[in-house]
């Protein structure tokens, strides 16, 4: 095969593997800059996940699937709130509390529902999001570089891939052009500025975890009912520390974040590509070393070239006002 | 009310008076490994059998799901404290803890599938998964457009290794030109229930020019299929017959009757005919094969099923020979 078609496959399973960080890191950057750290992405992306397959299954519809999948993250994300806003619970074992019970619930419910050993049923035509053919897809196909590239690059995926590439720009506009995200922001580094002000610290944080929920929940059901068909246990598979790893290595900003997570991608596409092939002068790589490779990048990348991060000045710490 | 209450309670001793009575005669275990009963596969393929020697015989059987790599030793154990009189451990990863549960168990029966135990009270069941795959490695190349064709493994481990090569020289025998593309999903026991990494995979292969996919790869496998339907491939199932799964683009699976084993091992367990020892089911025993019903008529041609047939004499009657990847 050629190069570039190579590399044309390469990044277009990099958008495929990319999605869900990117949504949940986004998810992450809301709380994260409001001061409440969100461990818990990979449980709200699981329970989206489970509730978006089991109600896409029920109700016949992808569309109600990922309603609900928004619905039971965003209740996650309340309950979050709800241990560390409102009593200053410590965050981080919060979200881990979440994490653990959404990974047995889960397949337990699911068990209990479907009988299928802790999975949901196969979804078939409308119950999942398929691939979109954008317009002029196949017409412009055998222009060379530039029609191929659309052809295959940017047309082809399900929505929720379009979705994620237009929440970095929403995102970014959210949290640096309009009110609600200076406030964030500000909460985020000196609460006690906010509270100052007159607004409220707390109503300011359930807002940014209400919004995490929502993003959560759009890239929990992608898991189940767009890029895969079913959900199954454990079906997340640490995205949800990888979208937080991301968030971290991207210094909590939209456009960093959304080159590590295509970053973690590309390594984990490229991997997949590289396993058992001949390589010229070194031969076969080991799989395992092959396998190991978006780690080793990982920590190199943060070791080598991140530099300092600088996390909101708040972070982990709940709001007490002084008496 | 009353009376109804007593008519209940004499009803239900009776029914536990029953069960002890079965109980203390034969009571057969079952522990699936990782990947779950409903794998829809290997594991899936023992409890149908578990199932199917239940609805012969009446008797009930106990199980277990092994979760965590350390409940191996504990689930056996267990089991055999309970009085099982014979216990199947499903998969290769359970050895050791078999070796243990039945050098401090000597009175209770065991039977290994996919392993080799030596001991006097463990019965080792292995398959010829290589026979197998070079069938449905035959029928990936000659139902080919492109000449490519792709496997997918689960864990990597010399058993996946084993399916590997015979399919990858089925290829080859059916085809010389035929070029095969292999990946491994990981090299740790997650690897066999991964179903979204195993998509990826089958994708990679299928840009890479790819258009039958083989899985054996556990529950991931169930995203390989998925991907093959979706991008209009075909796929080969493994163990159980998985061709109901997407009729139209399962081309065939590659049958380890699993299934078969543990009913007989609970069969002859309690028709007392059971020996302990190595038996190795291949193409001539029945042990493996490739499964053709009403989801891939038409899918596979006859003009490849009767390549294939001839084949499967050959490699029965010994003229036409399988490299084993354990024993190469």
């Amino acid at each position: 095969m050629e190069l570039f078609q190579i590399f044309i496959t390469i990044m277009d399973a990099t958008f495929r593997v990319a999605t869900p960080l990117i949504l949940a890191s986004m998810a992450g950057m809301f709380s994260e800059r409001s001061g409440v750290v969100d461990i818990g992405l990979e449980g709200k992306m699981l329970g989206a996940a489970f509730a978006a397959a089991t109600i896409a299954s029920l109700s016949g519809s992808a569309w109600v699937g990922l309603g609900a999948g928004i619905l039971t993250s965003v209740a996650l994300s309340m309950l979050h709130a709800y241990a560390c806003v409102t009593h200053k619970g410590n965050q981080v074992v919060s979200g881990m509390a979440i994490n653990i019970m959404v990974a047995g619930l889960t397949p337990t419910l699911a068990f209990a529902w479907f009988r299928m050993g802790g999975q949901t049923p196969a979804l078939k035509g409308d119950e999942r999001f398929h691939s979109l053919t954008l317009p002029f897809a196949d017409a412009v196909r055998d222009i060379p570089v530039i029609g191929y590239t659309y052809a295959e690059l940017i047309s082809g995926h399900n929505i929720i891939v379009y979705i994620a590439a237009a929440s970095v720009p929403i995102c970014a506009w959210i949290l640096f052009r309009t009110r609600f995200g200076l406030r964030v922001r500000a909460v985020g580094e000196n609460p006690h500025a906010v509270d100052t002000a007159g607004i409220s610290v707390n109503v300011l944080r359930y807002q940014a975890l209400a919004v995490t929920g929502v993003l959560c929940g759009i890239a929990g059901s992608y898991l189940s009912t767009a890029h895969g068909a079913a959900f199954i246990r454990d079906m997340t598979a640490g995205k949800g520390y990888l979208a937080l790893a991301a968030l971290i290595f991207g210094k909590w900003k939209p456009l960093p974040t959304l080159f590590a997570c295509l970053l973690f991608a590309f390594t984990d596409a490229v991997q997949v590509r590289m396993q058992g092939v001949d390589l010229p002068i070194v031969g076969v790589i080991p799989g395992q070393f092959i396998q190991a490779l978006p780690y080793i990048l990982t920590v190199l990348l943060l070791a080598g070239f991140v530099g300092k991060a600088n996390p909101p000045k708040a972070i982990g710490q709940p709001y007490i006002k002084e008496k | 009310m009353f009376k109804q209450l007593k008519l209940a309670a004499v009803a239900a001793t009776v029914v536990a008076a029953a069960g002890i009575a079965n109980a203390a005669e034969f009571k057969p275990a079952i522990v699936f490994d990782m990947g779950g009963k409903f794998d829809k596969s290997f594991n899936e393929a023992a409890f149908n059998g578990a199932e199917e020697f239940k609805k012969g015989t009446g008797i009930d059987y106990m199980e277990f799901e092994v979760t965590q790599v350390s409940q191996r030793e504990q689930a056996l154990k267990r089991m055999a404290k309970k009085g099982a009189s014979i216990i199947v451990a499903m998969g290769f990863a359970q050895a050791s803890a078999v070796e243990k549960a039945a050098k401090a168990n000597p009175d209770t029966k065991f039977t290994i599938i996919d392993m080799v135990v030596d001991l006097p009270n463990v019965q080792s069941i292995i398959f010829k998964e290589h026979e197998g795959s070079f069938l449905v490695g035959m029928a990936a190349a000659l139902s080919s457009k492109t000449g490519k064709v792709g496997f997918v493994g689960g864990m990597d481990i010399p058993l996946i290794r084993k399916f590997a090569l015979g399919y990858q020289e089925g290829a080859k025998y059916a085809n010389s030109g035929t070029e095969v593309f292999q990946n491994m999903t990981g090299t740790t026991p997650a690897a066999w229930n991964d179903p979204t990494k195993g998509g990826e995979l089958a994708r990679s292969q299928f840009d890479r020019g790819a258009d039958v996919v083989f899985a054996a790869a556990g529950g991931t496998g169930i995203g390989v299929y998925q991907a093959a339907k979706d991008s209009g491939k075909f796929a080969i199932g493994v163990d159980s017959n998985q061709n109901y799964m997407h009729p139209g683009t399962m081309l065939t699976s590659m049958t380890k009757r699993v299934d078969v084993a543990v009913k007989n091992a609970f069969a002859t367990a309690k028709a007392g005919t059971w020996k302990p020892g190595i038996s190795v089911l291949g193409l001539k025993e029945g042990g493996v094969g490739y499964a053709m019903d009403e989801h891939n008529k038409g899918v596979l041609s006859a003009d490849v099923v009767a390549k294939i047939e001839k084949a499967r004499a050959d490699i029965i009657a010994g003229t036409l020979k399988v490299t084993d990847y354990m024993t190469k």
